[in-house]
């Protein structure tokens, strides 16, 4: 088990050494640059021109992808152009809010997708199986900022039920430990602080969650349909098990195997959709930090971020790899 | 035959599935056999012929939508005979893997992969015989031993994929005899098997059924199993019974044309090199209903138009079928006898003198008195 996982850490320094390279030199070729962005529009040529040198842009790519290549190996990601602060610094303060967010909404879309996928599969071909295939189908195709842009006019704006912007209502004090509001909020017994950012997550997680829960729904319904025709299942009730340890042990244990590995590939898809839905909602994580980087092109910012996703990314489908390993003896033989 | 009356009475039991826009298939039309303590009972027949829906329907493990089960299944319990095609879901379960075990045709697929065979072994154990912990390993690894796989409490915790092909049949067969049952049902146990863990396998089953008194209910289409195991043999020929009949005298005076094409087409060891096999031509989709006359018809070399008069009816070895309904009634065809067939033109002594012998000289002779 122990040289599976350091094998797999040896493998992040070639992705994320790729991803380095492609980022570098696709964000370098990207029309435009931080002179437009950060210099007002009837700046001269010779002050743009002054600001490039600064921030050593005229320099050769090779010259600075290796500057940029060294400072990362030393932590050191570069400073915002927004906002002069070290780029790790503004991820740290910011990561607690999105990861918040995205644990909700991948815990709604499993609680949610896996029960519903396994009901669709047992009344196959009932009104519950269409509605949830249907519905998962409108999931998928649904773009997340437009379902959050929705749940925001309706549940927050129209009907007052939930909170529309921000991680907890104004004025609301709270004692910060580590940035994790709600994680706070259990371990200090600040439990209105709790309940106020679970509202404040709500409409956001509904919203983030759509597109993991409308795939978990339709993997685990075909995942399950495949099991209850397995061999061993009938094995199981030859046994004359209880439907219950049948369900559990002999079905579910099998069918969620593939469902495990979407969620893993799915975490990627949370990032991607927090951009907006933290936009939507003005929700101060990394994606509404990440969308105002890109309107002010601070390159310094969107290259730190995406590879400290990546990496994040990597390491979340490695849990998924030594999960899945725990769950399926057959992998872990291999 | 034991005249007690018999452990499992199958009766006229037909499965039909479809109907309700799609045609109906009757899998099995009216089979009737019995299994009485410590013997085995074969149904043989090739694929397609209703014999593995016959186990599952006496199992109950047939999906419930789009399937109508007729006839009855009654075995005799402690607290008094049981009809298990009328029985609940709930009481089926009680019974499955307690008095009525199965063992099924792929060991590998039969097992679940993500979980150790010892709690495989086990849950059946705290199901029925409400063993818990240590108890229950002890029992499973005692089970294991029993059926002849070394270092059970290794093999407790491994996996299906640790083990080889026969170790996973036999920690099939351990389950299946965990509660000791009065009935097993056995489906193709040994197709997937090579030949020599084949016999161990055979020779494992016939040993739980002596010892146990257990009855065996043997589905195979391998005339060589039948040949090794079986005490009673019922050949199927399109969900219908065509011949009937203990061991000695299926295998000596073959009367039904399927059941001798069926021995006629085993390869031999002692016919001449390059001599070709003797197949029953066609396919078992080349059948007629039941209702409109013999089913085997299309592919039998002895047909006349007699044949298609009607269903033929069971008759006793030595008399012509009839058919049903019109000139005798099953029961009456047969009477008692232990010999019986489903066929207007059976095939006589004469022309079975060059069948194959696949069971061994001596056995001729003991279905004298049934055609009597």
């Amino acid at each position: 088990m122990l040289r599976f996982i350091v094998r797999r850490l040896l493998q992040l320094i070639p992705t994320l050494g790729g991803l380095s390279i492609l980022l570098f030199v696709w964000l370098q070729r990207l029309p435009g640059g931080p002179e437009y962005a950060l210099l007002p529009d009837d700046a001269t040529a010779e002050q743009r021109a002054q600001l490039r040198r600064s921030f050593g842009l005229e320099e050769p790519l090779t010259v600075q992808y290796l500057a940029f290549l060294r400072r990362i190996v030393q932590g050191d990601l570069g400073t915002s152009l927004m906002t002069s602060r070290p780029v790790t610094e503004e991820f740290m303060t910011r990561f607690p809010a999105t990861f918040e967010l995205a644990v909700t909404a991948m815990l709604i879309a499993v609680a949610v997708g896996v029960p519903l996928g396994y009901l669709a599969a047992r009344k196959r071909g009932s009104a519950l199986d269409f509605a949830a295939v249907g519905g998962s189908l409108l999931g998928i195709c649904t773009p997340v900022f437009f379902l959050a842009f929705i749940l925001k006019v309706v549940f927050a704006e129209r009907l007052g039920l939930f909170p529309s912007a921000f991680r907890l209502s104004p004025g609301m004090s709270r004692t910060d430990l580590s940035g994790f509001v709600v994680l706070d909020g259990i371990r200090t017994g600040e439990f209105d602080v709790v309940w106020d950012a679970l509202l404040h997550l709500a409409l956001p997680g509904v919203a983030l969650a759509s597109i993991p829960l409308a795939v978990i729904v339709r993997m685990t319904r075909a995942s399950v349909l495949e099991v209850l025709g397995e061999d061993y299942v009938r094995t199981a009730n030859a046994k004359g098990l209880r439907p219950g340890t049948v369900r559990t042990r002999h079905v579910m244990r099998n069918a969620l195997l593939p469902v495990v590995t979407a969620v893993g590939l799915l975490t990627g898809s949370l990032f991607a959709g927090a951009v907006l839905t933290e936009s939507v909602f003005a929700f101060p994580g990394i994606g509404s930090f990440i969308y105002a980087a890109t309107q002010t092109r601070d390159y310094p910012v969107l290259t730190g971020f995406i590879l400290l996703i990546a990496t994040l990314y990597v390491f979340i489908n490695l849990l998924v790899d030594i999960s899945y390993s725990l769950l399926d003896p057959r992998v872990r033989a291999q | 035959m034991s005249s007690s009356t018999p452990l499992l009475a199958v009766d006229e039991l037909s499965v039909v599935f479809g109907g309700r826009g799609s045609d109906e298939v009757r899998a099995v039309d009216g089979v009737s056999f019995t299994l009485e303590e410590g013997r085995v009972t074969g149904l043989v027949g090739e694929s397609g012929c209703g014999k593995s829906v016959t186990s599952l329907a006496l199992m109950g493990l047939l999906p419930e939508r789009g399937v109508k089960v007729g006839g009855s299944a009654v075995m005799r319990l402690p607290e008094g005979p049981v009809d298990l095609l009328k029985l609940s879901q709930r009481k089926m379960r009680d019974l499955r893997g307690s008095r009525l075990a199965m063992i099924f045709q792929d060991p590998l697929s039969s097992l679940n992969p993500v979980v150790p065979i010892g709690r495989q072994v086990t849950e059946i154990l705290k199901r029925h015989r409400g063993m818990r912990g240590s108890a229950a390993e002890k029992e499973a690894a005692e089970l294991l031993n029993r059926v002849g796989i070394p270092d059970p409490n290794r093999r407790l915790r491994e996996y299906p994929h640790q083990l080889s092909g026969g170790m996973r049949q036999r920690a099939l067969i351990a389950m299946a005899v965990a509660c000791r049952p009065r009935v097993m049902i056995a489906d193709e146990p040994t197709t997937a098997l090579d030949v020599t863990i084949q016999a161990q396998i055979l020779e494992l089953l016939k040993d739980l059924v002596t010892e146990e008194g257990t009855a065996l209910l043997m589905i195979t289409h391998d005339l060589g199993v039948v040949a090794g195991l079986c005490d009673d043999i019922n050949v199927l020929y399109a969900g219908r019974a065509v011949e009937k009949a203990p061991r000695a005298p299926l295998f000596a005076d073959p009367t039904h044309p399927y059941t001798v094409g069926l021995l006629g087409s085993i390869p031999r060891l002692d016919a001449p090199r390059g001599e070709p096999l003797t197949p029953i031509r066609g396919s078992i989709n080349d059948n007629i209903a039941w209702a409109k006359g013999c089913a085997f018809a299309p592919r039998c070399d002895h047909y006349t138009l007699e044949c298609l008069q009607g269903p033929p009816a069971l008759a006793a070895v030595g008399t012509a079928a009839g058919v049903e309904g019109r000139e005798r009634s099953d029961t009456a065809g047969a009477g008692g006898a232990e010999h019986v067939h489903r066929c207007v033109n059976p095939i006589g002594h004469a022309d079975v003198l060059d069948r194959p012998s696949l069971e061994g000289p001596a056995l001729v002779g003991e279905d004298e008195e049934a055609q009597g």
